[in-house]
């Protein structure tokens, strides 16, 4: 019989390495796939991981896709490391496009830096006040978040779809389920002129040194911290539960909601029934890869950014179905947990005693 | 122990030169040891000195390095626990190895081979429970037990196993006084019935009341043998220590001063179905006393203890009073402002983070000594002030950046009240201050907790272990099924009446010798 047998000491250096383990393993394990799948495996590498960042708008592409899941994994990182557990990312990222969409249909035709301004605003508060749902009912009935949070995401999904096939639908749109588009005025400015490259990659980086400076040195970060790894230690010291539960849920939500805005102001344009591309799930998996930490998710926000790349070429170029990004996603988280359990424990052979 | 031809027979344990390396340090070194039948042998020595290791490789838990082990006569290797209980050798553990979310009936069928009947196996409980003086309710669940009850537990389920070598790790830390005596009593009448027992414990009076022989332990060396009969427990500690045993020095009462805490009617139904509710507690706490609260574990000290320090504030403001504040609904942090400090009976996971730093941990319940500004952490400060808390109560430790749960038991101890020390409060709430921790760090922390006495604090000791409370307090009270006792002046008491409060009987009538019934 195998058994797990927990290690006396786990290996720091191995929980830092393991990320790495995973993403090796991941490449492996997509080179064996391209080649069950009748692929030549060298080709379908270079397919998927080098081809879309080959040239100068491969990169603007590829920093693009990693915006929204920069964003997201940062604000769910906070909550993470309290263990309040948002898993309704995606949901609250809709609810922020729909937000930031109104601000810009309603000033259709206006000028002026206040719409943007303002579909920040609201792009954020509406991330909140959907992750402020599952908050309240936490605190006032102690429901579990991460069912709240992950049902409120098929609310959501179907509240923009009700949107676009009604109140928000383009008037001269011959009844295709989005909006108008956008003024210019509503829209992100480019920062990489040639590019879609828009000034949503400058909040991301932003958000990623203010949750890098909260988390490890502010004393709210702290607090936060020791509520993850001892509950009853953040009890005793007298660190208000339900102030973190807030802090967890709002920072994600708020982030979460600053994706959606910038998705509908930035390459979309316009709001439709496909917001987001997963990016609120995807942002999950970055956050544990990255092991909550900002300067992680950067890197690991890039490399999911090529897996959606790479998935778009091997649809193209190898003639592989779309959800190839997902397996690739799904390999990454799994083979991150496997290689977790692994520093934690050991696996044993054991004898079944007679 | 005469002297026989016969003797070899009665030899049940032999270790020879056992040797076991850990990558920093070796826990037992050529260590020898033999056990006869019937015998109580004590193994003494200090946190660290490898009592705990060498019980192990006893138990199978873990595997010596070099040496060899007889059992009856028989060489034979030890694989694993299952096969020491196999052949007659059951153990109690200092820490516990219960599962939280099962009931005790359910814990004890697991430590048994096949599949025990429940219901049967409860009634045996009861009977084993009744029979040795450990009432314990085999329907609970672990988790809603308190340390003491949890102990009970473990020793009930080696009994049941009718072990030929019971290995005991300090067992006796959580019982009254009467419970002790009837636990010998039993230990005796296993011994008569030819069990050995092997017995660690660090309180020497019990060891030399109890046991026939005792090898003594030193930086995983064999240092000395002795009849505890023949010794005094001064002679033996200095034997476990190398060095005389520094005595605290308790001076006469200082001058009362503020009342620093009242309880004013506190009352409190436990969250906790199977907890203890607080009924109508009254004391008042002055500058300048220790004031010790004795009371088998379980009698409502968690709940007393959750509702001084704020973690779970009661509705009735004016029940607790801290420096003058009324404060019942107060969360911790208010109460420390006012002046509270708070040392729990957790160490890990409560009194401090595992994982994080030692630093990290100061900053727990220091910041509020001028260690943030605007939201942000001045970890210079935070490190001087973990560094100042390490040197102070000299905390053996890698330095102040090492996780606290590098520390052992007794460093991370006196790290913890330390840390609440350095903080100058005017009132500070001290559950189990020296658990598992050895004769000479309890003897500092007890030290440190009279000299901070001295300079004018409140004390309020909430312990288990009786000698303690009377080597430190000034006044002493009991609780007992979630009611407290009158205090008395710790002249106009004695043990055996403390003894006897402890069953919750101080309103029974007591004729004026002060000898209940003997």
């Amino acid at each position: 019989m195998l058994r797990l047998e927990r290690r006396p000491e786990a290996s720091q250096m191995m929980s830092y390495a393991s990320p790495l383990i995973a993403v090796v393993l991941m490449l492996i394990g997509g080179l064996l796939l391209f080649s069950a799948l009748g692929k030549d495996p060298i080709e379908g590498f270079k397919v998927f991981f080098l081809y879309p960042i080959s040239d100068a708008y491969g990169v603007s592409e590829l920093l693009l896709k990693a915006t929204p899941l920069m964003l997201c994994a940062i604000g769910l990182a906070v909550g993470f490391r309290a263990n309040v557990w948002n898993i309704g990312a995606e949901g609250q990222l809709i609810a922020g496009g729909i937000a930031a969409s109104a601000v810009a249909l309603y000033f259709y035709e206006a000028q002026g830096a206040h719409i943007l301004i303002l579909m920040v605003i609201a792009g954020a508060i509406g991330g909140m006040l959907w992750a402020a749902i599952p908050a309240f009912l936490k605190i006032r009935f102690n429901t579990n978040e991460i069912l709240v949070s992950l049902m409120l995401v098929y609310v959501a999904q179907l509240l923009v779809s009700w949107l676009v096939h009604g109140p928000m639908m383009d008037p001269d749109g011959f009844n295709f389920p989005q909006s108008r588009l956008f003024d210019d005025s509503a829209l992100l400015p480019i920062l990489w002129e040639g590019t879609r490259l828009n000034l949503a990659f400058g909040f991301a980086i932003s958000a990623l040194l203010v949750g890098y400076i909260f988390m490890f040195r502010s004393f709210a970060g702290f607090q936060m911290q020791v509520a993850g790894y001892a509950k009853d230690a953040a009890r005793y010291a007298g660190f208000s539960a339900k102030r973190m539960i807030w802090i967890g849920l709002l920072s994600g939500g708020g982030m979460a909601g600053l994706a959606g805005m910038s998705e509908v102001a930035g390459p979309m344009g316009q709001i439709t029934d496909h917001v987001s591309n997963n990016y609120g799930f995807a942002a999950i998996i970055v956050a544990f890869v990255a092991r909550l930490n900002p300067i992680g998710i950067f890197f690991a926000s890039l490399l999911m950014a090529l897996l959606y790349l790479g998935g778009e070429q091997a649809q193209q170029y190898l003639a592989l179905p779309s959800s190839i990004s997902n397996v690739f996603q799904g390999m990454l988280l799994m083979f991150l947990l496997g290689s977790d359990v692994l520093i934690n424990y050991r696996v044993r052979w054991k004898e079944v005693a007679a | 122990m005469t002297s026989d031809a016969a003797e070899v027979q009665a030899l049940r344990l032999e270790l020879g030169g056992i040797t076991k390396r850990y990558p920093s340090v070796i826990a037992n070194d050529d260590v020898s040891l033999t056990v006869r039948r019937g015998e109580i042998h004590a193994v003494l020595g200090e946190n660290g000195a490898g009592k705990s290791t060498l019980m192990k490789m006893i138990y199978g838990v873990t595997k010596p390095d070099a040496g060899e082990m007889k059992w009856e006569g028989q060489p034979v290797q030890v694989d694993n626990p299952a096969h020491a209980r196999s052949l007659g050798i059951g153990m109690v553990f200092q820490h516990f190895s219960l599962f939280e979310t099962l009931n005790v009936v359910e814990n004890v069928a697991l430590a048994l081979p096949g599949n025990p009947d429940l219901g049967e196996l409860s009634r045996q409980i009861t009977e084993v429970s009744n029979r040795y003086g450990l009432p314990v309710d085999p329907g609970r669940l672990v988790h809603a037990l308190s340390v003491g009850e949890r102990q009970r537990v473990e020793i009930i389920r080696c009994l049941l196993q009718n072990p030929k070598l019971l290995i005991m790790d300090e067992p006796t830390s959580v019982l009254t006084p009467q419970a002790v005596r009837k636990l010998f009593d039993t230990l005796r009448q296993l011994a008569d019935e030819g069990c050995s027992i092997l017995y660690i414990s660090h309180k020497l009076d019990e060891i030399q009341e109890l046991c026939h022989v005792a090898t003594v332990l030193r930086d995983g060396k064999v240092t000395g043998h002795c009849i505890p009969a023949e010794e005094t427990p001064r002679s033996m500690a200095s034997l476990m220590i190398g060095k005389e045993l520094p005595v605290p020095e308790h001076g006469a009462p200082a001058d009362l001063g503020e009342v620093r805490l009242q309880l004013q009617g506190l009352s409190k139904p436990s969250d906790d179905p199977f907890g203890t509710d607080l009924q109508g507690i009254d004391v008042e706490l002055r500058s300048g006393e220790i004031l010790g609260i004795a009371g088998v574990s379980g009698n409502g000290q968690q709940e007393l203890l959750y509702a001084l320090s704020g973690e779970v504030p009661v509705d009735d403001a004016d029940a607790i009073v801290i420096c003058g504040v009324p404060s019942g609904r107060d969360m911790p942090d208010r109460r420390r402002l006012n002046g509270m400090g708070f040392v729990p009976e957790e160490r890990l996971g409560r009194g401090a983070v595992p994982r994080m730093s030692l630093t990290e941990n100061a900053l727990l319940t220091a910041h509020q000594a001028g260690m943030l500004r605007y939201g942000m952490i001045r970890f210079e400060r935070v490190a001087a002030f973990a560094r100042q808390c390490i040197s102070d109560f000299n905390v053996k430790c890698g330095g102040e950046d090492h996780a606290a749960n590098s520390l052992s038991g007794g460093n991370l101890q006196k790290f913890i009240m330390g840390r609440e020390i350095l903080l100058a409060p005017k009132l500070l709430v001290v559950a189990q201050p020296t658990w598992g921790v050895d004769v000479g760090a309890a003897a500092f922390i007890r030290q440190r907790l009279i000299d901070l006495r001295d300079e004018g604090t409140a004390i309020l000791v909430i312990s288990e272990e009786l000698e303690e409370l009377f080597e430190i307090s000034d006044r002493i009270a009991v609780i007992a099924e979630g009611r407290l006792s009158p205090t008395k002046k710790l002249a106009d008491t004695n043990i055996d009446e403390i003894g006897l409060w402890m069953s919750g009987m101080w309103d029974a009538p007591v004729d004026n010798g002060g000898q209940a019934h003997a």
